[in-house]
């Protein structure tokens, strides 16, 4: 049996396979054979390695040599200086454009890793249902260094310097949410974490809440001291089953270890974490209908202020954070404010977790530093637009945010260039779209979440999104004019100053920047009525080719509404009034006589 | 080794925690246990695996690999203690599981089901040979910051 001394790992990812990756795996493994070597060093192709810019990339191990920009021709050099002679082929390395070295081990590249864990730092690294696990990974010396020797001024004082912003969207400096909290003077506070995550394609605090449960529940303890509250409450939506477990044991061994309830640690501190469940509400992620759901009461938002931070949950002071903020906090704790404000830009410190989903190659869930490029986080992390398609946009923010367009695909992300570039943090969802997509449908499909989501109290947000949706299907039905384009823009302005709350005040945020990056997609439904990615089945148009039609009744046998009629050997033609654009005569015909208009 | 079985609401030696010198204490004797299966005394034996089991690696069968890994693994007389963990963020290649053979670094291999994992033991487990499914690893830790 072949026991192999080396490993030669060549990149499968789209990116680098467009580069002859493919070839170069194979000419390895010929020059391998050829040598006699191919019990000794074996080949395999692996994953995307997310450097698709220098790509194709060969690694070396167990040396850990990092190949990059890798052809075909470089193989023979690979196997003789490499392999056989053990020298490292010093042209193929990978350069550090800082200092100009060639970079030997790819574990002191370090650069190519566009990813940074911090709120995931645990995610898939400890056993979430062994608290021992977290501690082993300084679990909850947070909590300890913060009841035994900082004052709840001073470790606020530490969370205003780090620039720590929520993560749930607002991006509202967490710092100075606890130090108003602490201000306002009550018998009884409270610590509510967010776990409505409702964006349609963002799950990143469920993942934190599936696998690391105790970073939360130091961070609200952290929080609880700071302002002086002895209770928290999770506030998580029932359709989360797992991460509802994992809390639970987790709450449940903290409390055994004395970690949460009375006096902990021996500080006279005591504080209890209790869960409560939504009923997947979108509009329950808004503080103020968040706490009236965990009142009992309907999930509606009210008029703020007064804030939470002064009159929140059974009119006590409350201090709301997601859960992704709440994750944070342990480790701006321990490693300093100063080390957590070095990441990010500016004015958005550290870095945010998204979840990448849509038309993308690498689907995942990500934590990059604030401030990288869409570009990096597409096309490097991403790997790339599935099936080599064009990339159209990206939308962000989710129902609240807006699509980015590849002109802003080189705009650092971080909380204020997204809300300038029109769309908006929001917590971490990025659906990525393709040529194929519709914008109008896009801009549709939020509507229609936001109006099933409306909790209907105010009229802008629950009459007035039903209008701009009834003009948006209007346009896609090729029934649309000039003068709805304008009552779109003009209602949708009109429900973003009027509305009561966060979700109507950025539910028509999907179709003002649909129709800012690209209107000319508007223009072809209203003017010309056709639909450019012939998503818009109502504006396509199936007709049968006199040239290529043999008449062979194929299409007319399948058609399930008896839209084609036609002579055997004669041409066909499809009834445009009958017909119900399903496709069935495209993919039955073998002539290809059958075409979309 | 076959992994621990405990009862999950409960950690395996709970007594109260009453300062932080008592956290210290217990966190660098956590440290041990953990370094201890990364670096036992008989590294050729001690291989240590980690299933990604959020919703979204169970949906798509990671109970299932994780049953078959520790059942497999014990049949077969290696020496392994197989752990859940939560989500390693490759959701276009769930179920995924991390393998670290001691003095190699940790490998993470998606797409793993029965099969996969059965190629995983036999292959590199017991040969160091690798199988096809290899995720490089993209991100950087909060310890190399």
């Amino acid at each position: 049996m072949a026991k192999y001394k080396m490993h030669l790992l060549v990149c499968g990812g789209t990116g680098c396979r467009a580069s002859e990756s493919e070839a170069i795996f194979q000419d390895l493994k010929t020059a391998l054979l050829n040598r006699g070597l191919e019990n000794e060093v074996q080949v395999i192709t692996t994953g995307c390695f997310g450097f698709c810019e220098k790509g194709p990339i060969v690694k070396v191990m167990p040396d850990n040599t990092f190949y990059t920009q890798v052809t075909p021709a470089d193989v023979n050099e690979i196997i003789e200086e490499h392999v056989i002679k053990g020298r490292k082929v010093n042209r193929l390395l990978y350069e550090n454009p800082e200092t100009a070295e060639k970079v030997e081990d790819s574990k002191h590249m370090g650069f190519y890793r566009k990813q940074l864990r911090i709120a995931l730092r645990n995610c898939g690294f400890i056993d979430p249902e062994n608290i021992d696990e977290y501690i082993g990974r300084d679990g909850y010396q947070a909590l300890g260094k913060c009841l035994s020797e900082l004052t709840p001024e001073q470790v606020i004082e530490i969370m205003k310097k780090s620039g720590l912003r929520g993560r749930g969207g607002g991006g509202f400096p967490a710092g100075l949410k606890w130090e108003i909290t602490r201000q306002s003077k009550a018998d009884q506070k409270y610590v509510v974490c967010n776990a409505d995550e409702g964006d349609p394609g963002a799950f990143m605090d469920r993942s934190i809440l599936e696998g690391d449960p105790h970073s939360v529940i130091e961070a609200m303890a952290i929080c609880g001291y700071c302002i002086d509250a002895t209770k928290g409450l999770v506030y998580i939506r029932a359709e989360y089953p797992l991460a509802i477990e994992r809390l639970k044991i987790a709450i449940n061994q903290a409390r055994e270890y004395g970690l949460l309830g009375k006096d902990i640690l021996g500080s006279g501190f005591d504080f209890d974490i209790e869960l409560r469940y939504g009923a997947g509400a979108f509009v329950c992620g808004e503080e103020t209908a968040l706490i009236h759901s965990m009142e009992g009461l309907r999930g509606e938002p009210t008029m703020k202020p007064p804030f939470p931070s002064v009159s929140g949950y059974l009119s006590k002071p409350t201090n709301v954070n997601n859960v992704e903020t709440f994750a944070n906090v342990p480790v701006i704790i321990n490693r300093g404010p100063e080390w957590f404000a070095a990441i990010g830009t500016e004015k958005s410190r550290g870095t945010k977790v998204f979840a990448l989903a849509g038309k993308i190659n690498n689907v995942g869930l990500i934590e990059v530093p604030m401030g990288i490029t869409l570009r990096d986080v597409i096309f490097e992390i991403g790997g790339g637009i599935k099936d080599g398609k064009k990339f159209k946009a990206v939308q962000t923010g989710g129902p609240s945010g807006g699509c980015l367009t590849h002109r802003h695909l080189d705009t650092p992300i971080d909380y204020d260039n997204l809300i300038s570039a029109g769309s908006m943090m929001g917590s971490g969802g990025m659906i990525v779209m393709d040529e194929d997509d519709c914008m109008v449908s896009i801009a549709k499909f939020y509507l229609d979440f936001t109006v099933e989501e409306s909790c209907g109290k105010c009229s802008p947000c629950r009459i007035g999104n039903k209008r701009l949706i009834e003009i948006l299907d209007k346009i896609c039905q090729g029934k649309g004019t000039m003068e709805d384009l304008d009552n779109l823009r003009n209602l949708s302005q009109v429900i973003k100053d009027t509305s009561l709350c966060g979700l109507g005040q950025t539910s028509p945020n999907p179709v003002l920047s649909t129709m800012e990056n690209f209107y000319e997609e508007y223009i072809a439904h209203v003017v010309d009525k056709k639909c450019p990615s012939g998503q818009c089945k109502a504006l396509l148009q199936y007709t049968i080719d006199e040239e290529n039609c043999v008449g062979c009744t194929a299409c007319a046998r399948n058609c399930p509404v008896n839209a084609i009629s036609g002579e055997r050997k004669g041409l066909h033609i499809i009834d445009q009034a009958v017909c119900i654009k399903c496709g069935a005569c495209i993919e039955k015909c073998k002539f290809n006589a059958v075409f979309i208009k | 080794m076959k992994p621990e079985e405990t009862d999950k609401t409960k950690p395996i030696e709970m007594a109260t925690i009453k300062s932080l010198d008592d956290l210290r204490k217990i966190k660098s004797e956590v440290q041990t246990k953990l370094s201890l299966r990364e670096r036992s005394n008989h590294p050729e034996q001690l291989v240590q695996i980690r299933v990604a089991m959020a919703t979204c690696g169970i949906a798509s069968g990671a109970k299932t690999v994780m049953d078959y890994m520790v059942n497999e693994l014990d049949k077969r007389n290696i020496a392994a203690v197989v752990t859940q963990t939560g989500c390693m963020g490759y959701c276009y290649a769930e179920p995924t599981i991390e393998v670290t053979i001691p003095g190699k670094d940790p490998l993470v291999f998606g797409y793993v089901d029965t099969k996969k994992a059965d190629q995983i033991i036999e292959k590199y487990i017991k040969n160091g040979e690798l199988v096809e499914g290899i995720i490089p690893v993209n991100y950087e830790s909060i310890e190399g910051k």
